[in-house]
This record gives C-alpha cells, structure tokens and sequence, in this order.
C-alpha cells in the first residue's frame, strides 16, 4: 500500500477572493484553478510551457500556471479570464457579459476561433498594455508571440491588441470625462 | 429586413462568452469523475510478452486496471474500418487496448482508472510490460521496399493499391512534344489542435442510459460506435461535443480507443469515468498526414498545354487504416486543380508503417496533390521559358466549360464534377493583388542591396460540402426564441452565428432571437459531423430549408388568424404584417401560440390557443389530418455530388544568402468560396488555414529515427508558427456562387492550408535557380540544397541560367545606369 499524499493548505486570491484548498504538494497551479477552485476559464494546451493558454496574472505578471506549483502561489493574487471582467474599465454587454478592453477587442476583432487558446492570450495582452499602452503594429505582434493559436493565423489577434489599446484610452477618456462633469 | 444579416460581417454570438471564461470544452466539465490514464507503448513494433500491474493495484486511489483480456464481447474486438473501399483490400483496424501486439509508439496497452490523472498515472508508472521487439517499418521507403512487414498477413505493406485512368496515359506521353518527370516528397505534418482529444462518460444505472461528451467532429459517429460496441440500444446513448478546442480532422476519426473504454469503465464501476489527452499522447496516439512519395510525369506541347499527366504516388498510412484510404483518394483526384490533364492516370499506394496512423488532417491530402500539379506547372514554365502564370492560364478550364466533369470518382464515390468557378478571374485577381507583372523590377531592386527574393503561386480547387446529408430544426417558442439545431459539430468555425445569420434572413427575425445548438444528439440525431469544409455548405442549406419551411407555416397560421392571404404577409423583426399595412399584423410568438392547439393555458398569452378561445370550424381537427403541432420545422439537405471552391495564392520570400533562412515578405490570397455568410469568418478561416500551412511548409514535421520513435512529440520541438512566423495575410475573394445548393455556398474551412507549400517551393525556387521538389523546408535543408546546387548534384534551373545569359549580355546597360544614379 503506497502512503496517502500529504495535503497542504493553500490560500490565494483569485480574481479578488480569497480562496483555500488542501492540496498535494504537485498539485500544479493550473489544475488548482480548474479543478480545485473550479475555475475552468484557464485552459492547458501542453504542460510543458510552451502554448501559453494556461497564462494567468500572478501579481499582475503574467504566468504559465502549468508551470508552477499550487503550493507556490500561497498569499498571491491571481487573476485568472474569469476575472478580467471585473476591471474597473469593463463594461456590459447587451448579453450580460461584463468584458474589459482586452475581451471586448477580441470579440469585435474575430480575434479568436475555437477560444481554447484565447484566455492565455487575453491574460497576456491585459498585463501587456499595462506597460505598453499604444503599441504599434510590430510590437503588438511581438507581444503576442509567445502564444500558440492554431486557428486564427494571429492576424485578427495583432489587430485586437490594437484594437484594446484604443478602447482602453477610450474608456479612459471617457472615465475622465464623466470626472469632470462630477 | 432593416439590417441585412446573410452576407455581412456580424460579430460572433459566442464570442462574449468565450472571451469570459465561459467557454465548456471536455475537460472542463466531470469535476467529479474518475480519471483514466493509458499505459503506452515504448516500441514502435513488438509483441506483447506480459503485463505485471502488481505494484500498481495498491496505489491509493485506483480503482481499476485493464489490459485487453479484459475487453468483453464486442469492446475486445478491432476498432470499425469507417470507410470500406473495394481498393481497400488489406484494411486493418488496432484494438482499444492493444491485443499481443503493438505496432506504433503511443498504441494504448493498459488502462488505469482512478481518483485523479495525478495517482492514474503514478500507476501507470508501476505497470511493467515486457516485449519482444519487432523490427520496425519506418518510412515511406522501407514500407516499400517490403522486406520487413508491419502486419505480417500484409504482403508488400500495400493496404490499398489503386489506379484511376482517363483517356489513354501512354499513347498521350508517347506523342508529347515535351515530357518531364518530376520526384517529389512531401514530410508528415499533425492537426495539433490546441485542444486535444478527450471523453467524459456517466452511466445511470437506474435507467441504463450512457451520456457521452466527446471532443469530437462527429457526436453522431461516436454516438453509433460506442452505442454498438457497448451492445446498448442506440436509444440508450446520447453523445454531445461541447465546446471544442480544434479539430482541424484529427477529432473526425472514432472511435477512438478511449472513446469505447471510458463509457465502458463508466458502466463497469458505476462512476462517471474522464479521459484528457496530453500533448504527448496527442503526438503519439492520434493521427498525423501528409507522408508520400510522387513520381509525376507530365506530356506537353510547345505552348506549354498538358496533353499528359501520369502519376504515381506512394502514401504512409500509419499503423491502420479505420480512416480508410480517403486522404490518398483525394490526392489523387484533387491533384487536378483548376486544369484539364489531357489524359490521366494516377496510381498510388497505400502504406502500412510502424508509425501514428494517418487520417485526414485540414487539406486532407489536398496539399500533396496541388504540390505535385503545382511543381509540375512551375516545371514546365520553366522548360518553355514561358512565364508561371501563362502556362497555368493555357490550362485552366475555363467557365465556359462548367460544369466540368474529370471522369473521377471523387471521395465520396460521386463523380469529380466541377459546378463553377472562375480561374481567369482569379488569376488575373492574384496577379494584381501581389504585383506579379512588377515583381521584376522588384527583384532586380532587391538583388542591388544584395538580397535574394523570390516569387511563387499556387492554384488549387476543393471538393468542399460532400454528403451525404445534414439537416436543420427550427422551433419558434412562444416567446419568440428562435432555437436552431443540427446535428454537425463546432470546433470554432462560428456556426452559432452564420447559422443564426442565415436562419435571420429566411425567417425575418432578429439575430439575437436565434439560438443555435450543434453536436447534441439529443437535439438532432441523424448527421454525419464536421469536415470537409461542409458546415456551410450542408447544415446551411439544410437549415435554410428548414426555415423555409416554418416560414411557410408561420405565414399559413398567420394568414388564418388575421385573415389575408398569406402572400400578402411579409415577417420582419420577428413580427408577421401585411405588406403595405404594417399595423394588421401579429408576433411570431403569438403565432407560435397559435400553432400549438391547447388543453391548458401556462400563461395569459397561451389562453388563445385553448378549445374555448376563438372560432373554429367544428368539421375539422384542432390539428389538421397533414399538419403537426407547433411552429417548428425540419429538413435535410443532401445534394447529388461536392460542391467545388478554388483559390489562387502567391507569396514574396527572401532568403539569406549566407543563413539560408527563409522568410516569407508577403503573403496574398484570392478565394471563391461561392457566397459568403460571413465574409469576417470567411476571412478568419483562411487566415489559419494558411497559417497551418506555413508551418507544414517551412517548420513542422514528424522527426521519427530509424527505430520508429517520435524524437519531437512535444509543442518544444515539433514547431507550431508563433505570430512571429506568420506573415501579414493579404486577402481578396471571388463570389462564384455553386448552382448545387439553395444559398449558392462552397465550403471554406481548409482551403488556406492547401497551396501554401506549392506557393513557397515555388517562390524559394524562384529566388535560388534551382529546383524545390522537398517540403518542409528548413534553413539546414535549403543549405544543403544550396551545397549540392554548387556541386553540380542539382540542375540549375532553366530560367537562372536564362536570365543569367540575359544579364551578361546587359551588364554594359545595367552598369551604365549605376553610374549615372
């Protein structure tokens, strides 16, 4: 008879909750999120790293959850796609979703096809125009290029980070705006 | 209609969803449920000796461990051979788990059911199998050769040997003015969606029910398979694609060995049971394309017009054939392109080697066989010295002639019968587009800064929309919900909105009404699934039959109620009006009230269609002798033969005259894909088609050594295209609708994939002087070309040498212009 796992008690905050489960000590961050918190926005498209589609925001930075430990993470804050509809500058469509800059450019962009992969990339340009926020075409092309899309041929993903950039200043302006009336 | 809906770019109805999280692909549902890893084989060939699980049976959380002994009845026996062919005629199947023998890596031995993958696989890793290895059979040329046997009741490795003629191949060869010969050789490339492969399965015991969710193409296909092989009424089974992360063909293909054990084990122990692919397992365990040698043979005259086309090709099938020799059919007819051979003859031979087996992968052995023709055109051109473009036009068939009949069964066992299309067009379209008649100068531009460029086009046409059926049900709820369902599945081609978009148009509502599910069996169960670029073509029609029909009846109800003549009714935004009189008119929600005769009022508007509302003729049932209750409507579409898109794309390379490397400076494409639902995913379709086929082209490839092991099986090495890899795609499309169908629809899906090694081989060709006749190519290869090409191992090409004599007859001229810049 093998020896049952030790469970470790991890506490994250997850798109702004704080959530704990006990976990084994491999228990990798990716599978916490999806399987243990139920989170299953976060997709895994290689465990090894490489696709990008399990990105999430580890503090703000982006981060391949497939690639570090559930353990690892204690105390951090995660913000997984489930969570970047709650931006301060997201908004509400007429379906109900509440979608950021970033998601609302895909949509207008047909900056996704099958959307496995999509998550990784919206994590990844969200932390992206954080640091970078009008890029030009090349830059958004690099900024995507470490993620792995096997449908969309990436031209309508450089386009929707343009197209973020714009809606993200736009929002602005107009949060602005509504400040001043204020 | 104030917006118009068919042929606009609409943004995605699904879109909101998946960009929050909400999408639910197969690994996202079955929180609860067991988890099923797989024992593989280490050996690409050998005998199984033993299975020791004794050090596996007491790792916490397993609950159970099966190899084939254990398989009852009809689950122990070989996989379906799907598509049977008279040519066919050594077709093997493998066996859910693998009975005394392997015959690739990856080939599934042991199951191990458990808690979680976690304690699955460390049981896995306890398991010893013992073998007796077998020498493999690895690659085209060894299968070939037949000295060694993948299946030792398979003479020659030859699963399938085939030939097809018309006219007399000889007789034409023998009188052409001009011959060449051509040796071709195309590399293994994968589908690779990002997705892979997974089944989830709940037995209820109480009412002996499976319920299967497969990432599949064809929840129909799954559903019938494991329905027969688990001996279950198909009554009994219902099988649903969630939302599902790319196929791009690889997911048509069932059922998988996992698709029968997991719904098994989930009757067997009561718990519903969950398989998730890997990255590796997809590499080892599903299914690549593309392997085969050609030999093409061309008969020609002065004008460069084709007066005889004899080829031979030789395609890797893998380990088995379930799939059956569908992809080297298609070679072998789809080769033709836009162009009229002369006389024809194609042979090939199917392969068995000791390898992932071979099943349709987007282009589905489309882009070998333009490969070939493509080489062919470019060789030729070459010969003549007649310009690339020219010669293809010589041979084009032109509209005059359509519908063009080959005289060729194609796949789906109907005749090779062109319906429309415009290759005229479409040249003079590309040509324009990526500046064909100024590349000259370009280049000559180019090659003073010391750069080496190129120039290369690629011509295909594709059989999309073959059977033989979908079909559509629409039912309009009394609230005015439109809900749309077929029986096909999605794996990301927005079929949620052109179909809505479709069904918006021919019933008059609005977009957002309309709701439309795809792959549930529950909701359609007679359908074939997604491939072939037939969604559109298929589902659309069927689905816009099927409006048709609820329209028609919608206005019957209508008419009756309001009391007019249904031809004065028209239905915009959901509302039925008369013509000219808007205010006499009534919602498709209260007729939907109407259609539905009823006993019982479930709400204030439902009150109308009770026995004591209204008047009625007391002669006559509330429910007329030909008529059904409700306003729904269904129909099928199945269409006497494929409906056949064309493409023309060219591409600017550079090469590094020191590194080799290669890249791709522009990139342009014209499509006809008929009428467009959606021109914004049409577009996107052929963005990643062509996407795929950079990677088929210049990276990707299936690295097996000599003992049949795949040296690449991760996303590391096996080099999927970054956006880092992809050019900016440049587009223009052609509309030529198909007289087949009712919207006048072609398929989209695969074109992007097909020419695009045909278009780099040809523009690296271009840019090197010497011959390109190998694909993929990587900077190493195109170095080595260039090592040979120097040591006179490779012809120059007759243009090179050509431009090379032109030159030294101008340099006097050329330098004189130097000087005065």
């Amino acid at each position: 008879m093998t020896d049952v796992e030790a469970l470790h008690d991890v506490t994250v905050t997850v798109n702004g909750v704080r959530r704990t489960a006990a976990v084994p000590a491999r228990r990798l961050l990716s599978d916490f999120l999806r399987h243990d918190l139920r989170l299953t926005g976060t997709h895994v498209g290689c465990e090894h790293g490489v696709c990008g589609a399990c990105t999430v925001l580890v503090d703000g930075a982006p981060m391949r959850s497939c690639l570090m430990f559930a353990v690892s993470a204690q105390q951090h804050e995660i913000t997984t796609v489930e969570g970047l509809g709650s931006a301060p500058d997201a908004r509400v469509t007429p379906t109900g979703e509440s979608l950021s800059p970033v998601q609302q450019a895909f949509a207008e962009c047909h900056g996704l096809q099958c959307g496995f992969c999509t998550p990784g990339f919206l994590t990844t340009i969200t932390a992206y125009l954080q640091e970078n926020p009008t890029p030009t075409s090349e830059q958004a092309r690099e900024a995507i290029s470490g993620n792995l899309c096997r449908c969309t041929g990436y031209q309508n993903i450089v386009k929707s980070v343009l197209r973020a950039a714009e809606i993200t200043a736009e929002r602005r302006a107009e949060a602005e705006g509504d400040g001043e009336t204020a | 209609m104030t917006t118009q809906m068919f042929g606009a770019p609409i943004r995605r109805k699904e879109d909101p969803r998946l960009v929050s999280g909400g999408g639910r692909y197969l690994d996202d549902l079955g929180h609860d449920a067991l988890a099923a890893a797989f024992v593989r084989s280490p050996h690409a060939h050998a005998r199984i000796v033993e299975v020791d699980a004794g050090d596996a049976v007491d790792v916490e959380g397993v609950v159970g461990i099966y190899v084939h002994e254990d398989l009852p009845g009809r689950i122990g026996e070989p996989l379906p051979l799907l598509i049977p062919h008279p040519t066919l005629t050594h077709g093997r199947t493998g066996y859910a788990l693998a009975r005394d023998e392997v015959n690739h890596v990856g080939e599934p031995v042991v199951m191990v059911v458990a808690t979680d993958r976690y304690v699955a696989e460390d049981a896995c890793q306890r398991i010893r199998v013992t073998y007796e290895q077998l020498p493999p059979v690895v690659g085209i040329d060894a299968a070939r050769e037949g000295a060694l046997l993948v299946h030792d009741d398979v003479p020659g490795n030859i699963a399938a040997h085939m030939l097809q003629e018309v006219g007399d191949v000889e007789s034409a060869l023998a009188a052409s003015p001009h011959t060449l010969t051509l040796e071709l050789d195309i590399e293994r490339s994968a589908c690779t969606p990002m997705e892979g492969r997974g089944v989830y399965a709940r037995w209820d015991d109480e009412r002996r029910e499976l319920r299967l969710w497969s990432s599949t193409q064809t929840s129909t296909g799954v559903r019938a398979a494991v329905a027969a092989k688990l001996d279950l009424p198909l009554a009994k089974v219902e099988c649903i694609a969630p939302d599902v992360g790319g196929g791009f063909g690889v997911k048509i293909v069932h059922p998988w060995p996992e698709e029968v054990l997991v719904p098994w084990a989930a009757r067997l122990l009561g718990r519903p049971v969950k398989f998730t692919e890997d990255r590796r397992e997809h590499f080892i365990s599903a299914a690549h394309e593309r392997g085969q040698l050609q030999t093409v043979t061309v008969g020609f005259d002065d004008d460069g017009r084709l007066l005889a086309l004899d080829v031979k090709f030789w395609h890797d099938n893998g380990a088995y054939t379930p799939y059956g020799i569908i992809v080297p059919i298609i070679t072998s007819t789809q080769l033709l392109g836009p162009y009229k051979p002369g006389a024809y003859r194609c042979e090939f031979w199917s392969l068995y080697t000791n390898t992932v087996l071979v099943t349709p992968y987007r282009g589905a052995g489309r882009p070998q066989g333009c490969f070939a023709m493509e080489r062919a055109m470019d060789a030729i051109a070459d010969e003549l010295g007649i310009d690339r473009t020219e010669v293809r036009s010589r041979n084009f068939i032109l509209p005059s002639q359509m519908p063009y009949d080959h005289g060729l069964l194609f796949q789906d066992g109907r005749p090779l019968k062109y319906d429309s299309g415009d290759f005229p067009a479409s040249l003079a379209k590309i040509k324009a587009l990526v500046g064909w008649d100024d590349f000259a100068a370009y280049r000559v531009e180019a090659e003073a800064e010391g750069r080496r460029v190129g120039l290369g086009i690629g011509c295909y046409v594709e059989g999309t929309g073959v059977g033989p059926y979908e079909g559509g049900h629409i039912q309009i709820e009394t609230s005015g919900r439109v809900n749309v369902s077929t029986g096909l599945t999605s794996q990301g081609q927005g079929h949620e909105t052109v179909f809505a978009q479709i069904v918006a148009e021919e019933l008059g509502v609005r977009l957002e009404d309309v709701h439309v599910t795809t792959g549930d069996t529950r909701k359609m169960a007679y359908a074939v699934g997604t491939f072939a670029s037939r969604a559109a073509v298929m589902s659309g029609s069927a689905i816009a039959l099927a409006a048709r029909n609820v329209r028609a009846k919608a206005l019957r109800i209508a008419a009756d109620a309001l009391e007019v003549s249904p031809q004065d009714l028209e239905i915009v935004e959901g509302t039925v009006r008369v013509k000219g009189a808007p205010a006499t008119s009534m919602s498709l929600g209260t007729v939907s009230v109407l259609s539905n005769p009823l006993r019982y009022a479930f709400d204030e508007a439902a009150q109308a269609a009770t026995q004591f509302a209204g008047t009625f003729d007391p002669d006559k049932p509330p429910v007329a002798e030909d008529d059904e209750p409700g306003l729904e409507g269904r129909d099928f579409y199945s269409p006497t033969q494929a409906t056949f898109a064309n493409g023309m794309h060219a591409a600017i390379v550079e090469t590094d005259p020191v590194t080799a490397e290669i890249r791709i400076l522009r990139y342009c494409v014209v499509h006809d894909c008929g009428t467009m639902i959606n021109p914004m995913i049409v577009e996107g379709q052929v963005h990643g088609g062509v996407a795929q086929g950079v990677g088929g082209a210049l990276y990707e490839r299936m690295a097996y050594d000599e003992s049949g092991q795949l040296l690449n099986a991760s996303f590391m090495d096996f080099l999927v295209p970054y956006a880092s890899e992809v050019p900016t795609i440049e587009t223009d499309h052609l509309e030529t609708p198909s007289p087949l169908n009712p919207l006048g629809i072609k398929g989209a899906g695969e074109a992007g994939c097909i020419p695009v090694s045909a278009v780099i081989a040809s523009a690296i060709e271009d840019a090197e002087g010497f011959p390109i006749s190998r694909m993929p190519i990587s900077p190493n290869d195109l170095w080595e070309l260039r090592r040979q090409h120097a040591a006179g191992e490779i012809p120059s090409l007759h243009r090179a040498t050509r431009s090379a004599a032109r030159d030294a007859g101008t340099t006097e001229a050329t330098e004189a212009k130097e000087t005065t810049a």
